[in-house]
């Protein structure tokens, strides 16, 4: 008698892959179109940032943030040199903290464009990706206006901003924020709320509390599973601590309370970017910094709340104008490794959808 | 008005007009030859029908979906964009011609060419207006439905043959949802062939001078809208070629032409489903007078279609388990409904007839 066998294909999706989101690589095992297991293999986009910081003076590592998280780059830039302030004790102008949060949080809300617009792309709703990308120009432009670039933006620096927004800057920012409920309608009406996309992402991919807590996953991810966790809240940095905001918390634990806290944070952000424009006082943007920056002997931990999750820098100073060593702690980096444990058992197209909610970049995964 | 009467009849009975003068050539007008003249000329129509309806549909595909996502679509070559297809097929024939090495190379080669074969059998049944069906087959819809179910058979040819696995979980993507999804298609269209009694395209159309029978119809049309959309591989329901999962899906080896030939027949298929839509459902090439029938068969021909992008590019995918639910659970019920509705229809309406 024959026993009729079944083979495991083993599918190789990635780093050229139209939904890996970059240079993402994953051996996938397959029974049919069943996944039974996930390999991810990472270091396409790897570039040392660590190590290149070790040959770099302090200001000159700023730039190199950027091309960590590039769809949210100042938060990067302001998770770094708050660090180094942190280890140099300068205390920075009130004007350039609200900037700051200003930026930091209109960061937040062309990151969760992104990803809302990726997620949709995954799933083939082409219109809705093209609508969040269409909104997220205008925050673009208006990086371009103060920073002169769009994307990697490099708009702090050790001590303050780099530049103060010109005046078109503040009637574009009005105008956009008057603007987004309208946005985040569309964004419902033309993904959000369609029955097929619910299908493809309700009940899918399930991270439970107690999972996504043993995994230490930070960010929206973990707060659709239902903990309330962030930073801006458990450890307020900068001066989140003046403004009423919420932290929106789902309890869905699946991919569509994945992405749609997004769209629950826009409206966060929202508030309180009003709050800065009203409250912003006038004022220098820069501290008095020395020119050549050297901090103190010592060690330094700081971590700000990411679009993507918590990001830290770890600095160790010798007293000299080069860090001695630089560590990044990545969100996506750590957030991604649920991707094994969560996908298994699902068919591939679901294995894309949950990859798509998880807003992995890889320049930050990579480093 | 006289003139103007006589002028509307010669125009819609223009290519009537035109083939009798071809036959009128031969000495005996029913001889072998003057048929078989006239079967190649019908035959050379068609392929021209479903060339032209791929080079504009290929950019109105583009328009419409820079209409959707608020983004001008093609403008650059020719006034606002028109050249933009001839520039693409140029580009396709300058391609290399690549055979993978694993693959199977017959069944690879010969996939596109049959895939390309279909819309121009199935178009040819069509009546594209009073007495105009290039080959007029008392089996009309049975012998559409018959061919446009081969084209499962390509696309598992070229998925098997392509030696890729991506092309073959496209493959079989394929043969789960086109098979799942022949039986609500042809249910839905039996709820018309029993009212009219006949399977004759031309038959169909005539019965619809006063009503069409998307009005008798209405959930018939819908389920045909569904499955159709899901025989073509369309969004929704193009599982079969998904970028975001399975690349491709069968065509991600093929380049140059035999990619074009896939393009091609995907578009002659599509223009060929929504003629038998509005033939079926919308009355064909009935319509008010003031313009000829063929004109009023190809704007209905023309509505679908665009419905059909229009769903394409506002949808997300669906995912596999909600398709075979669809099909079977939903769809394959409504459909035999319906053709039970239709039976008691008829019944009441002889009884009150007295028929």
């Amino acid at each position: 008698m024959s026993i009729e066998k079944t083979e495991e294909l083993i599918l190789n999706m990635g780093p050229q892959h139209p939904s890996m989101h970059g240079l993402f690589r994953m051996v996938v095992h397959l029974a049919g179109e069943t996944v039974t297991n996930i390999e991810p293999k990472l270091g396409y986009l790897h570039r040392g940032m660590e190590k290149l910081a070790e040959s770099r003076t302090y200001s000159q590592f700023i730039p190199y943030t950027d091309r960590l998280d590039y769809l949210a780059s100042p938060h990067n830039n302001w998770a770094y040199v708050q660090t180094v302030e942190k280890l140099m004790g300068v205390e920075i102008p009130e004007r350039a903290e609200y900037l700051r949060v200003i930026f930091g949080e209109l960061a937040r809300i062309a990151s969760h464009q992104v990803c809302i617009a990726s997620t949709a792309l995954d799933m083939a709703g082409w219109s809705a990706w093209s609508y969040a990308f269409r909104d997220r120009e205008r925050i673009c432009d208006m990086y371009e206006m103060t920073a002169g670039s769009r994307l990697t933006v490099n708009i702090m620096r050790i001590g303050g901003m780099s530049a103060e927004p010109p005046e078109e800057f503040w009637p574009a920012l009005q105008s956009f924020l008057d603007d987004t409920p309208e946005m985040l309608e569309e964004y419902y009406g033309i993904f959000f709320g369609n029955e097929i996309a619910m299908g493809r992402l309700k009940n899918v991919g399930i991270l439970t509390k107690e999972m996504a807590e043993n995994l230490s996953i930070t960010g929206p991810v973990l707060r659709a599973s239902g903990v309330d966790y962030d930073v801006r809240k458990a450890d307020p940095y900068s001066i989140y601590d003046r403004f009423d905001f919420d932290v929106p918390v789902r309890t869905g634990c699946d991919s569509y309370d994945r992405t749609i806290i997004r769209m629950d944070e826009i409206v966060e952000s929202i508030k309180i970017i009003k709050q800065a424009v009203r409250d912003i006082p006038g004022g220098p943007i820069m501290a008095k910094v020395p020119k050549v920056i050297k901090p103190p002997v010592g060690e330094v931990y700081h971590r700000v709340e990411n679009p993507k999750g918590e990001l830290g820098f770890y600095i160790v100073s010798d007293g000299t104008t080069k860090p001695t060593r630089l560590r990044i702690r990545p969100a996506t980096f750590i957030n991604l490794q649920m991707l094994p444990i969560v996908a298994k058992g699902w068919k591939i197209q679901d294995v894309v959808a949950i990859f798509a909610t998880l807003d992995a970049v890889l320049g930050e995964v990579d480093k | 008005m006289e003139t103007l009467n006589y002028l509307l009849e010669t125009l819609n009975n223009l290519f009537l007009i035109i083939a009798d003068a071809i036959r009128g050539l031969f000495a005996d007008p029913q001889s072998v030859w003057a048929n078989l003249t006239m079967n190649v000329i019908n035959f050379i129509i068609v392929v021209i029908i479903v060339v032209l309806a791929a080079l504009i549909l290929i950019l109105l595909e583009r328009k419409v979906a820079g209409w959707t996502s608020q983004r001008p679509g093609p403008n650059r070559l020719g006034p606002r964009g028109w050249f933009q297809t001839i520039a693409d097929a140029l580009k396709l024939m300058g391609k290399e011609d690549v055979t993978p090495a694993g693959a199977d190379k017959l069944i690879f080669k010969i996939a596109p060419m049959i895939i390309f074969c279909l819309p121009m059998m199935t178009l040819a049944v069509i009546p594209y207006g009073k007495d105009m069906a290039p080959i007029n087959i008392d089996l009309g819809i049975l012998y559409f439905v018959a061919i446009s179910s081969i084209s499962t058979l390509c696309f598992l040819m070229a998925g098997w043959g392509s030696n890729n696995k991506y092309s073959l979980l496209g493959g079989m993507r394929a043969v789960a949802q086109m098979i799942s999804y022949e039986i609500p298609l042809l249910f839905s269209l039996l709820g018309v062939v029993m009212i009219t009694q006949s399977f004759n395209l031309g038959v169909i159309v005539e019965a619809q001078g006063t009503i069409p029978f998307i009005v008798l119809q209405p959930l018939a049309f819908v389920i045909f809208m569904i499955a159709g959309l899901a025989e073509l591989n369309r969004a929704p329901f193009d599982l079969v070629e998904a970028d975001q999962e399975v690349v491709a899906g069968p065509f991600t080896e093929y380049t140059g032409l035999r990619w074009g030939l896939f393009f091609l027949g995907e578009y002659g298929n599509m223009t060929a489903m929504s003629a038998l839509a509005a033939t079926v459902f919308l009355g064909g090439w009935q319509g008010p007078a003031f313009l000829p029938g063929y004109v009023w068969f190809f704007m209905k021909v023309g509505v679908m279609i665009f419905m059909m992008m229009w769903v394409r590019w506002t949808f997300p995918r669906i995912r596999i388990d909600h398709l075979m639910h669809l099909a079977w659970k939903v769809l394959l019920p409504l459909s035999i409904v319906n053709i039970l509705l239709t039976g008691l229809g008829i019944y009441i309406y002889r009884f009150v007839m007295g028929g």
